[in-house]
């Protein structure tokens, strides 16, 4: 087990180099969301009692970036296993779940970067910082982005030799996961097929908790009911990528 | 240092089965360098892939470093070093980095990797550029950086698939150099697999040939053409009654083509000049002599009726150009 996470270091700390080497790359995945954040956020009307509207839609860009970069990353994979990088790597002692874990862990380190991005960009702005309550929010969005990540990376193995799928897929399932769980516009409001397949969505159940800690909310139900979404997320993702490494060649 | 018995492997295609391998007995003795030859689709990286741990084989066993490729993966990978088509270090990375993350990989300590790293970096000549994203490295460099990669725990086995393809004349002359030196220095094992004839003609003592999925042939080269092909002497004379003349007076069955005369004969180089005063002996003119001596390709030609100098694919298995994608393992 000692080994496994010895390995884990190794894989986790190599991913993460050229990420520190060149902190500029974390920007890259996230232009999207900041459009979003600055053309989106002016058209959403005033909150009743006054607050600002950026409290609410500040969570769901910070997640939002995390379902952007997080599930992008397989493709890194993918180039790996074109170059060679990754036939290399499988011929080394490294455990198998170790080159599946670690890099799934590395995908916490930008994903926590983007979201102290965004908070300190929307500060001036009237955002509202709850600290304790976005501590724990990142927390619970880390071990979904941990799942996230793993499930790029499954869809990377599964894709080998062949990267249309890869995008075909993730491109696919991009837009209705974001939109499903209310990241722009609230769902309450919406059709009841619409908050019926809302509902079938983790990534919901993640937003809803990271609007309530954002705010300070941190006793709310929400809050435990998006741990469990996040929970879910980063077994499944865990396990089905461990088992696309291990038969990985 | 390697042992297989009956070594196999079987993809399903969508035209059936495939025998990648088929049932390949190979035994490489600690120090040898040895180069698996044959055209694409043979079999080569099949067999290395499955020597190297990365796939499983369909039957047949093969011990590698004195363990079973299957069941002890992990201690064959410890001990082995491959060098594989592509290249090992990410791209987005820096040589020196990627270096010391291998040296990690092998269980070395960072102290220990950095240095280690350092010197491979100095012999391989790669000082200049190993602190440059890999990206920016020539064809040459990143193949120096891939060897400096496989040698980083000091391998007693080393796996090269095909090295140098892709290389100019002299970053393939350069690389074949460290190869050379590397098993001089250290006495490390090697088996590379190349499609190269030249490669395999002046860097292996033992050529293996493969086609087909099986060893065909595995010899030196020198014997290989001893034994296969032979020498071939030329001789050309004015007419084809002169030639006919020379034919009947000659002990080597020579086979004449208009006033062409050819033999083959082994040894023929120190053979020619008796050959040439024999003629003139008898009053035949010579009028050209040409000495001929065999490739490996001849070698190949003679044993399969195929050139390897064509680019000949078998059509067997396509799980050598990457087109693993239509193969199931079986």
């Amino acid at each position: 087990m000692s080994n496994l996470i010895i390995d884990t270091h190794t894989v986790f700390s190599r991913e993460l180099r050229p990420v520190l080497r060149n902190p500029f790359t974390i920007i890259f995945s996230m232009v999207q969301p900041l459009v979003f954040l600055a053309l989106f956020a002016p058209l959403l009307p005033k909150v009743e009692g006054g607050g600002s509207a950026l409290q609410w839609f500040v969570p769901g860009i910070v997640v939002m970036s995390c379902l952007f970069g997080t599930s992008m990353t397989g493709s890194n994979l993918l180039y790996e296993i074109q170059t060679g990088s990754h036939e290399r790597m499988l011929v080394t002692p490294l455990r198998r779940p170790a080159l599946l874990i670690g890099r799934a862990l590395k995908e916490i380190v930008p994903m926590v970067a983007q979201a102290a991005l965004i908070v300190v960009v929307c500060l001036p702005f009237g955002f509202d910082l709850h600290l304790g309550g976005a501590l724990l929010g990142l927390l619970i969005l880390a071990v979904f982005c941990l799942g996230l990540g793993a499930l790029s990376y499954t869809l990377a193995l599964a894709s080998k030799n062949q990267e249309w799928l890869f995008w075909t897929v993730q491109q696919t399932l991009l837009f209705p996961l974001l939109l499903l769980a209310g990241m722009l516009l609230p769902i309450t409001n919406g059709p009841d097929w619409l908050r019926t397949l809302s509902k079938f969505n983790p990534l919901s159940y993640v937003v809803d908790a990271e609007r309530a800690l954002f705010n300070g909310d941190v006793w709310a139900s929400t809050t435990l009911t998006g741990t469990l979404a996040a929970v879910g997320v980063g077994a499944l993702g865990l396990l089905v990528g461990v088992r696309a490494m291990n038969r990985s060649a | 240092m390697i042992e297989t018995d009956e070594l196999t492997k079987h993809f399903k295609s969508k035209k059936g089965m495939v025998k990648a391998v088929d049932g390949i007995a190979l035994t490489v003795a600690p120090g040898e360098l040895v180069a698996l030859l044959g055209p694409n689709g043979a079999g080569k990286s099949t067999t290395l892939r499955m020597l190297t741990t990365l796939i499983p084989p369909t039957s047949g066993t093969a011990r590698v470093a004195g363990f079973d490729v299957v069941r002890h993966q992990r201690e064959v990978r410890q001990r082995i070093g491959y060098i594989g088509q592509g290249n090992g270090a990410g791209h987005s990375q820096r040589g020196r980095d990627e270096l010391i993350s291998q040296g990690r990989s092998y269980g070395m300590r960072v102290a220990q990797a950095r240095q280690r790293a350092g010197e491979l970096i100095d012999s391989l000549g790669l000082a200049e550029v190993a602190d440059r994203t890999v990206s920016t490295l020539s064809g040459g460099q990143r193949r120096r950086l891939d060897i400096a990669m496989g040698l980083i725990h000091t391998p007693e086995l080393l796996f090269l698939d095909e090295p140098s393809t892709g290389l100019d004349p002299q970053n393939r002359a350069n690389l074949q150099e460290h190869i050379l030196d590397l098993r001089k220095q250290r006495d490390t094992t090697i088996v590379l697999t190349t499609h190269y004839l030249d490669e395999a003609d002046s860097m292996a003592e033992r050529v293996i040939v493969i086609d087909h999925g099986r060893i065909i042939a595995d010899d030196t080269p020198e014997r290989l053409k001893a034994i296969h092909v032979g020498d071939q002497i030329i001789l050309g004379f004015d007419d084809e009654p002169t030639a006919a003349r020379a034919a009947s007076l000659l002990p080597h069955h020579p086979s004449r083509h208009g006033a062409q005369l050819r033999l083959a004969v082994t040894g023929a180089a120190r053979m020619a000049p008796g050959l040439l005063d024999d003629l003139r002996a008898h009053d035949i003119p010579v009028a050209s002599i040409e000495v001929t001596r065999p490739t490996l390709d001849d070698v190949f030609l003679k044993l399969t009726g195929r050139s390897l100098r064509d680019g000949v694919t078998a059509e067997l298995s396509p799980a050598e150009n990457g087109d693993e994608r239509e193969l199931v393992e079986v």
